[in-house]
């Protein structure tokens, strides 16, 4: 059982055989997600009912939640496939880390630009030093971070690795600072209107939402599967199949 | 003859160039193994590897008992390492610097034994001097005098371009000394472009034109 | 052992001795940072105390930061470094000696500094031995985090600008706490947690970071 294992941990983490396996993969993963996400879209943002307090503008939770759980999901991944390729030394890892670093940053992004937009209806200003934002600020710097050392080093294979480092000591961080910003904000700010607080949402509102996030979570992988083949090909662009491969996709 | 090393299937790359491939080779104790090699043939690089600083050489590599612990690491007592950087903070005085040296193999050495090494040398009178005002040559000596302490416990040599910015006479010396020490039954690896004769040396080519 | 660590300790206080220039740029940059401060916002002395913890902190920390760049740098350039990684003394021991003596010649200096310029901005004198432990125990703690950012670029040109970014995200808690300490004592309420999470922070960071440092250096100079 163990060696099966080992045996099909071992053909997974051949970059090669990792490149042809996942070819289906990428493609139906981006359709369910695409299917997922315009589904939930159309669903919450023309059919949910208006919430009592916030009236529409509460609609942009369903880009805004889901871009902020992939904003930490992302760094969670990137920390475990650092710890992987250090210490079983697996190449693949270090790839797979490598790419989800622009895609993380871009979620934060996305959820920092998206909590503004809310903001603003919400708490008339475009930015306000509210725990999650903040949060969200740092991990977006954690990412810039990560971004900026792998892209200082000359060769990759440090960059890697010093990027798995990096995001080792930032994963163990995030908890610290969550919970230092959240008491930090508790301190200054005591009246911050909490939105998402106790009052349970309607199913109509829960469903679109948890499609939304599975549908961004599926969206991540086919993303993800994408740009690491690339980055397979770039990668090992000495051997002899993936120069077939480049060459393949040039003639198409 | 015991064996020191076994080097089994080592290959490199440095930026998308293959130095070296199915580099096999061993190591007895007593020998002096003479890595030669066009510039750029990743001597160093094969020399970074064999005292664990570098990763980018792969294949396997296993060191006897009495050097390694583990096998694949060189336990930090037993070697002397001297680096294409000399390891020579030029703000501290030659005999600073060779005291740590010895620190750093977590031993003590009287400092009677340290002057004896560096006057060898040939550095009298430039003890307390700090070692950025010393010429380049001078500075590779200080490095060189770790070779002439009396440690017994240091059994093999690393040597990456030992020569380098030596008068002839002070070539002539550190050849003797390198012989001595084989004869003694110690083990040295060393790269250079200078030729050694004697009859403990082996020769290693690597990256040779094909 | 004992002996080699001690040998370490002398050998890294005397370089920083006789590197003074580098020792005294951080205490300059506190100075100019901290009465930039006045002149950019206000000197009005009761906004300027209300201010005060956080620019002396962040103020120090930056310094400190500023000069956690040549931790490793001589040490690598002349080949000194990879000698330690090599040595039978554990390299982990030997970083933290060389964690200790940068904080004692950086970390203590400006906390030495601070009560002067927290007259400067009006911090009341009753929270002086407080800033005081609060700094000395945060620059501790950017010194242990921050060789970790050093040993990652140390081999980089211009590592300085990096390290900052590397590091000054992760240390958002410790400036937390330490400033919220600071402001709670002014302000009459409690402040005792705050300083023993900075204390479990700075615990945290002295038992993992010789560690990390280390791995981190196998990287950036094992090459």
């Amino acid at each position: 059982m163990w060696q099966m294992f080992v045996r099909w941990f071992h053909k997974w983490s051949s970059p090669k055989w990792f490149y042809e396996m996942s070819r289906p993969w990428s493609f139906w993963l981006g359709w369910a997600a695409v299917l997922l996400i315009a589904t939930a879209l159309v669903w919450g943002l023309a059919f949910s009912p208006v919430e009592r307090v916030q009236g529409n503008s509460y609609r942009i939770i369903f880009l805004h939640v889901p871009a902020a759980f992939l904003a930490q999901a992302i760094y969670m991944t990137i920390a475990i496939a650092g710890a992987v390729g250090l210490v079983w030394r697996i190449k693949l890892a270090f790839y797979a880390a490598k790419q989800c670093v622009p895609i993380g940053t871009s979620m934060a992004l996305l959820a920092l630009i998206t909590g503004a937009i809310w903001g603003k209806p919400t708490w008339g200003a475009w930015w306000v030093w509210d725990a999650r934002l903040t949060s969200m600020l740092i991990l977006l710097l954690l990412y810039l971070g990560l971004w900026a050392l792998q892209n200082a080093m000359e060769r990759q294979e440090s960059g890697d690795r010093a990027a798995a480092i990096l995001a080792l000591v930032g994963v163990v961080n995030i908890p610290i600072i969550k919970f230092s910003v959240n008491w930090w904000n508790t301190l200054h700010q005591p009246a911050t209107l909490k939105i998402s607080s106790a009052a349970p949402m309607h199913v109509s509102m829960l469903i679109p939402l948890l499609m939304s996030i599975l549908g961004f979570y599926l969206a991540f992988g086919a993303w993800m599967l994408i740009r690491t083949r690339l980055e397979i090909l770039d990668r090992e662009k000495k051997a002899k199949w993936a120069q077939e491969e480049i060459k393949r996709l040039e003639a198409n | 003859m015991t064996e020191l090393l076994r080097a089994e299937n080592l290959y490199c790359e440095r930026d998308e160039r293959v130095l070296f491939n199915h580099l096999d080779f061993s190591l007895q104790a007593g020998e002096i193994l003479h890595v030669k090699g066009p510039n750029g043939a990743g001597k160093t690089t094969l020399l970074r590897r064999l005292v664990g600083l570098s990763w980018v050489v792969e294949g396997q590599l296993k060191w006897h008992d009495s050097l390694s612990e583990q096998g694949e690491k060189l336990d930090g007592h037993g070697f002397w390492y001297l680096a294409h950087r000399p390891a020579v903070t030029l703000q501290q005085t030659p005999l600073e610097n060779l005291a740590f040296a010895v620190a750093l193999h977590n031993q003590n050495l009287p400092s009677e034994a340290i002057w004896q090494a560096l006057d060898t040398v040939g550095l009298r009178g430039y003890e307390d001097v700090p070692a950025g005002s010393l010429s380049a040559g001078q500075q590779r000596r200080v490095s060189l005098a770790r070779l002439y302490l009396d440690m017994p416990s240091i059994k093999l040599w690393l040597l990456d371009e030992p020569f380098t910015a030596l008068d002839v006479n002070a070539v002539r010396q550190l050849e003797r000394r390198i012989e001595a020490f084989a004869e003694s039954g110690g083990t040295v690896v060393m790269t250079s472009h200078h030729g050694l004769t004697h009859t403990a040396v082996r020769e290693l080519l690597i990256g040779a034109p094909l | 052992m004992m002996l080699a660590l001690a040998q370490m300790m002398r050998r890294e206080l005397s370089l920083a001795n006789r590197r003074r220039a580098d020792l005294a740029n951080p205490l300059f940059f506190f100075l100019i940072v901290v009465s930039l401060f006045p002149i950019g916002v206000t000197p009005d002395l009761e906004k300027l105390s209300e201010m005060a913890p956080g620019v002396l902190w962040v103020a120090a920390l930056l310094a400190s930061l500023l000069s956690l760049d040549l931790l490793f740098r001589h040490d690598y350039e002349d080949g000194s470094l990879e000698q330690m990684l090599l040595s039978s003394v554990p390299p982990q021991l030997l970083v933290l000696c060389k964690i200790l003596s940068h904080w004692l010649v950086t970390g203590l200096p400006l906390t030495l500094l601070s009560p002067l310029l927290s007259v400067m901005l009006a911090l009341p004198g009753s929270a002086l031995p407080l800033l005081m432990l609060t700094l000395a125990l945060g620059t501790l703690t950017l010194s242990l985090l921050g060789s970790i950012g050093a040993a990652l670029t140390v081999g980089l040109r211009k590592g300085g600008l990096l390290l900052t970014i590397l590091i000054m995200p992760l240390f958002v808690p410790v400036i937390i706490f330490g400033t919220s300490a600071i402001q709670a004592f002014v302000n009459g309420m409690p402040w005792v947690a705050q300083l023993s999470l900075l204390g479990a922070i700075a615990a945290g960071a002295f038992v993992v970071s010789p560690w990390l440092t280390v791995a981190a250096l196998d990287v950036t100079v094992g090459d």
